[in-house]
């Protein structure tokens, strides 16, 4: 753990007691078990609402705390450890981060305090297949007499059954592929010409295509500049990878827990099997992999805090690195706890079910490999 | 980044002057180059011996020790100061090289279970670079499995007499002092009866035969002892209790094994920009080889996390950067990428990397083969990959020794 202040370590140990106490993964289970379309329980998104994780990164007159977001990782960390499902990161991190980068300031007056109090669910619609992509953006913003029209197809976006207002990566001019020619707009979900198909994933949590026919907006509606949203986009999806990368973190750091824990006390052969050699060294690696990635994951976070230079390199590190150890040691928990990993009794399979969900978003591993290359100019 | 108090800055400025008048400008960016060997070579050789006489001299080679044992007195941000001044003007320390395992390992290690006469004796010119010393632990029959050693050492009134071989002796050929670890007590359990000796190389019942390895150098000797002799007072720790020393100092050696290596001194080409020139790009940049490319970026992320973990880690200590349980994953990861970073500079390299000596090759080409073969011993010494692995699961995550039976 990075060295913490005294208001970072009391939030994360409130985070800790509270997901402990009412958001394990047995409230997941549940969750999972009644169908809820949605993904995520009501109460408890209101819970962390009250908690005030939805104001963690918003500046104090938007009704925030303006904490940072290393701070907010400290608390993605703890509800990736149980699987805590809300829209905390599709709203609270990325969604405030868009307006905050992007917004005119009676913009973010508008939404902020609203994504705060929790009355607002926001959520980013970039990808429009079956892969993160969004350097071929092609849903089309057309010039109208009084503002846009919307037509084109988002897919997989978070949270996209709940969310209540729309952060759209468009495109404005140009085709596909081209730098320019992105345009982001902000609008409410229920805006006509909207359609919305909810997806049943495996691992349970709120996810939708949606569908654009003519949606028409104003261009108060746009966010950052016409034509020029690319690099805004970029920055977006940047503090999503590093705060996704973070709940990644902990669900892995979890599963690294159970398995140690069963390799301490499963019996065979007449000895606890974590006295095997192969087995104590497989945990031994895992847990180098950990170290190393957490470092990934909190110098990400703490660059976005500081402003670095290299934040964008250290983002793409962060969810690649997050991303190859969840791979890693969600495979690793099925097949060290053996038969009983594979019981839906056990609840070791929805965290290898999360594990590839949040692996591919917002990019990964090879897209990640392939952007940190890019940056470093080969 | 840690803000610096007006007092940590003013010494900033006084360590900068000091070596605006003290390091030999002709020496920037040198110290791989004089000291690759291990010992001095090239004309420079008189800078050089210049520039350790005015660092040992100031305790700077040794900037933690405390100053009345021949070091600097530095406290920790005083140390990152030093080196990042340094390092700004391509300065070098040769009196970490010149120590061979001294500075890195037997010094601490002294520090913490010498006596005061030892300190005394030992210290002072380990600081100055004027004694290099190898450490006698591996034998032929104890490897990993290093408390099996059999070189024993019988008390003889005044002095022991060390009888038996090691082998794996960095540098023997060339130290003028060696730290062994012997069997004092047969009967005991074997790690019960081993203590930690230090013997004056230059003696009649001492001799080394340097080993060649795969990348052609003889960095490595066979020790052999023959009714050698060490001083009574030269046990380091009690009688019987050399595990324990032997132990600790190899923290210090995983602890000094940590950092990917840095030749120290000048900048070498970046490895992504030496793979453009060697293999091309496209049209838009990218190198021409799109497997080698994204393992290539594998690898830089792989040495970023490395370099982020080992700052972590500080950063959590404040500052105070002990031997750390964490140094077993470190050593680990350190090899893992100096190994491949080796593996990946032969292959983009395609033929150009496969020179042994002579025309048709250039120095970093020839200096490649090299390091690629001399960099397998890294996951061999100083514990294997395999030892550190267990030390991990044993001693940091607490799992239980077998007790199984064949």
């Amino acid at each position: 753990m990075a060295a913490l202040t005294e208001e970072q370590t009391m939030i994360k140990d409130q985070a800790q007691a509270w997901v402990t106490e009412q958001a394990p993964v047995a409230k997941f289970r549940a969750m999972r078990d009644s169908g809820v379309e949605q993904g995520f329980q009501v109460e408890t998104w209101q819970a962390m609402v009250d908690m005030g994780w939805t104001g963690i990164i918003v500046p104090e007159q938007y009704g925030g705390s303006d904490l940072g977001y290393l701070t907010f990782g400290i608390v993605l960390e703890e509800t990736g450890k149980h699987l805590t499902a809300s829209p905390l990161l599709a709203s609270a991190l990325v969604g405030a981060s868009a307006l905050l980068l992007g917004g005119t300031e009676a913009q973010k007056q508008a939404w902020l305090p609203k994504v705060v109090d929790g009355s607002e669910i926001l959520t980013l619609a970039v990808d429009e297949g079956p892969r993160h992509a969004p350097n071929v953006i092609a849903l089309r913003a057309e010039k109208t007499a009084d503002g846009f029209s919307l037509t084109g197809r988002k897919t997989m976006v978070l949270e996209g059954g709940a969310a209540t207002t729309l952060i759209v990566a468009t495109r404005t001019s140009g085709s596909a592929g081209d730098a320019g020619g992105i345009t982001v707009f902000l609008l409410p979900a229920d805006t006509a010409g909207i359609s919305r198909q909810v997806l049943k994933t495996a691992d349970s949590r709120g996810y939708a295509n949606i569908d654009f026919e003519g949606v028409i907006v104003g261009e108060d509606a746009i966010l950052g500049e016409l034509d020029q949203g690319a690099g805004l986009l970029t920055d977006i999806l940047d503090r999503g990878r590093a705060g996704l990368a973070a709940e990644m973190l902990g669900t892995a750091a979890q599963a690294f827990a159970m398995n140690l824990d069963y390799l301490k006390t499963r019996v065979q052969f007449g000895q606890v099997i974590g006295a095997f050699q192969a087995l104590g060294h497989r945990a031994a690696i895992l847990f180098s992999e950990m170290e190393l990635a957490r470092s990934c994951v909190e110098a990400a976070l703490q660059g976005i805090d500081g402003e670095v230079p290299s934040q964008a390199q250290l983002c793409s590190l962060s969810k690649c690195q997050a991303g190859a150890f969840l791979h890693h040691m969600s495979n690793e928990l099925i097949q060290i706890h053996g038969g009983i990993g594979m019981t839906d009794d056990f609840d070791a399979g929805f965290y290898l079910k999360r594990a590839r969900a949040v692996e591919g978003a917002y990019g990964n591993q090879a897209f990640h490999r392939n952007r940190y290359a890019q940056l470093l100019n080969f | 980044m840690v803000e610096l108090s007006d007092e940590q800055e003013a010494f900033r400025q006084s360590v900068r002057t000091w070596l605006d008048e003290n390091f030999p400008p002709r020496l920037k960016g040198k110290g791989a180059e004089l000291l690759g060997y291990g010992e001095y070579t090239g004309p420079l050789q008189d800078d050089a011996s210049l520039w350790q006489q005015r660092l040992g001299g100031k305790g700077w080679g040794t900037p933690t020790w405390p100053s009345q044992y021949g070091g600097g007195g530095l406290d920790h941000i005083q140390t990152k100061i030093l080196h990042e001044e340094m390092n700004r003007i391509g300065a070098f320390n040769p009196i970490i090289v010149l120590a061979g395992m001294g500075v890195t390992m037997v010094g601490p290690t002294i520090l913490e279970y010498g006596t005061e006469d030892q300190k005394i004796r030992h210290l002072p010119p380990m600081c100055r670079g004027e004694i290099r010393w190898c450490l006698g632990y591996s034998e032929p029959n104890a490897g990993s499995d290093l408390a099996s050693l059999a070189t024993k050492a019988e008390d003889q009134g005044d002095s022991w007499v060390v009888n038996g071989q090691k082998v794996w002796t960095s540098g023997a050929d060339i130290s003028q002092w060696c730290g062994a670890l012997v069997r004092t007590d047969s009967k005991a359990k074997k790690r019960n009866g081993i203590s930690f000796l230090m013997l004056k190389m230059d003696q009649p019942g001492i001799e080394t035969r340097p080993i060649k390895l795969i990348a052609g150098a003889s960095p490595f000797c066979e020790t052999f002892f023959t009714d050698a002799r060490a001083d009574k007072t030269d046990m380091l720790g009690n009688l019987n209790d050399g595990w324990s020393v032997g132990k600790r100092l190899l923290q210090h050696e995983r602890a000094s094994q940590t950092g990917v290596r840095n030749t120290g001194g000048g900048k070498s080409e970046a490895l992504q920009d030496m793979a453009k020139r060697y293999v091309g790009a496209d049209a838009e940049g990218r190198l021409d080889d799109a497997d080698l490319r994204l393992r290539l970026a594998n690898h830089l992320m792989d040495a970023q996390a490395h370099g982020l973990t080992i700052s972590r880690i500080a950063a959590e200590a404040r500052g105070n950067v002990e031997v750390s349980a964490s140094a077993s994953i470190l050593k680990n990861s350190a090899t893992h990428v100096a190994q491949t970073q080796s593996e990946l500079t032969l292959e983009l390299m395609g033929h150009s990397g496969l020179g042994w000596e002579g025309e048709g090759f250039n120095d970093a080409e020839l200096a490649t083969v090299r390091n690629w073969l001399s960099g397998k011993a890294m996951s061999i010494y100083g514990g294997s990959f395999e030892v550190q692995n267990n030390i991990i699961s044993k001693n940091i995550l607490g799992l239980p020794e077998n007790t199984q039976k064949g």
